[in-house]
């Protein structure tokens, strides 16, 4: 019961930071009640089992990936969000479809699946020792091409980002 | 004792206001963000599933999302210094050449 109400109470948390990330017009209103999500969903792992899952969560998705959020909306001083006609076509045909969509998954999940089986808590342990051993032994392969794919990312964000007469003076410099 | 169908459902509503967001948004880090809400809604019912199946690999699968999600972030933010640095808007309407 007490584990009912928890998933009720994170969940509600979740759906409303995510409806407020749709309805605020700035920014950094939509980053923090994005930040409130990750945090709650957080907690919906650790009702899971999933303790290492949700210590990551909170580390590297409510930490790290947010701060870049934060600090880009800062370094470019982005406002409120102006509305512009091309949004209007968007909104008439996209979000009934959507709507719809969401509605069926939702019915079809509730009424016509046999996933109503309830998940006992704490019955799969997600602790660190065996993660890690599911992570370097079987997963090894993938472990080390994603380790590539980031260095990868780095690379090309600092490409990306950097100014054109900082590289221009930088060759000169050197010549 | 919760059912499996509840976090699916949880994780179907964060998936769709992620959607919604991506549609209805115009300022290219509110789109984004959107992203990473789509993102998240997929790692609840990844881990939702490795608990029904008693199946640890599904967590391990949340790690490579965060992965690529972190990567994602990343390059999409210096793409998106990138476009307000030439443009000086962030409004996705008014990006729409590819080249000044």
């Amino acid at each position: 019961m007490l584990h009912f109400i928890l998933f009720l109470f994170f969940g509600a948390i979740c759906v409303a930071g995510a409806v407020n990330l749709l309805v605020q017009s700035h920014p950094i209103n939509s980053a923090l009640s994005l930040i409130a999500v990750m945090a709650s969903l957080a907690a919906e792992y650790l009702l899971l089992g999933a303790e290492f899952v949700a210590a990551v969560q909170v580390i590297v998705y409510a930490g790290a990936i947010m701060v870049l959020f934060v600090i880009t909306i800062m370094l470019l001083n982005a406002g409120k969000e102006e509305r512009s006609k091309g949004s209007r076509v968007a909104i008439l045909l996209g979000v009934p479809g959507v709507l719809i969509g969401g509605v069926l998954v939702a019915w079809t999940l509730l009424y016509r699946s046999n996933m109503q089986a309830p998940v006992p808590i704490g019955a799969l342990k997600g602790d660190p020792a065996d993660i890690a051993r599911l992570l370097f032994h079987n997963f090894l392969l993938p472990f080390e091409v994603t380790s590539v794919l980031i260095l990868i990312a780095i690379m090309g964000a600092v490409v990306l980002a950097i100014r054109p007469e900082a590289v221009a003076r930088g060759a000169r410099k050197d010549g | 004792m919760i059912p499996l169908s509840y976090y699916l459902l949880l994780s179907g509503i964060l998936f769709v206001c992620g959607v919604l967001g991506f549609l209805i948004k115009r300022n290219i880090i509110t789109i984004f963000m959107s992203i990473e809400l789509m993102l998240n809604g997929v790692n609840l019912s990844f881990v939702a599933f490795a608990a029904h199946w008693h199946a640890l690999s599904g967590q391990v699968f949340v790690f490579f999302v965060m992965v690529v999600a972190a990567a994602e972030a990343a390059v999409g933010l210096a793409i998106i210094i990138a476009v307000y640095r030439t443009r000086e808007t962030l409004n996705v309407d008014q990006v729409n050449l590819l080249k000044l």
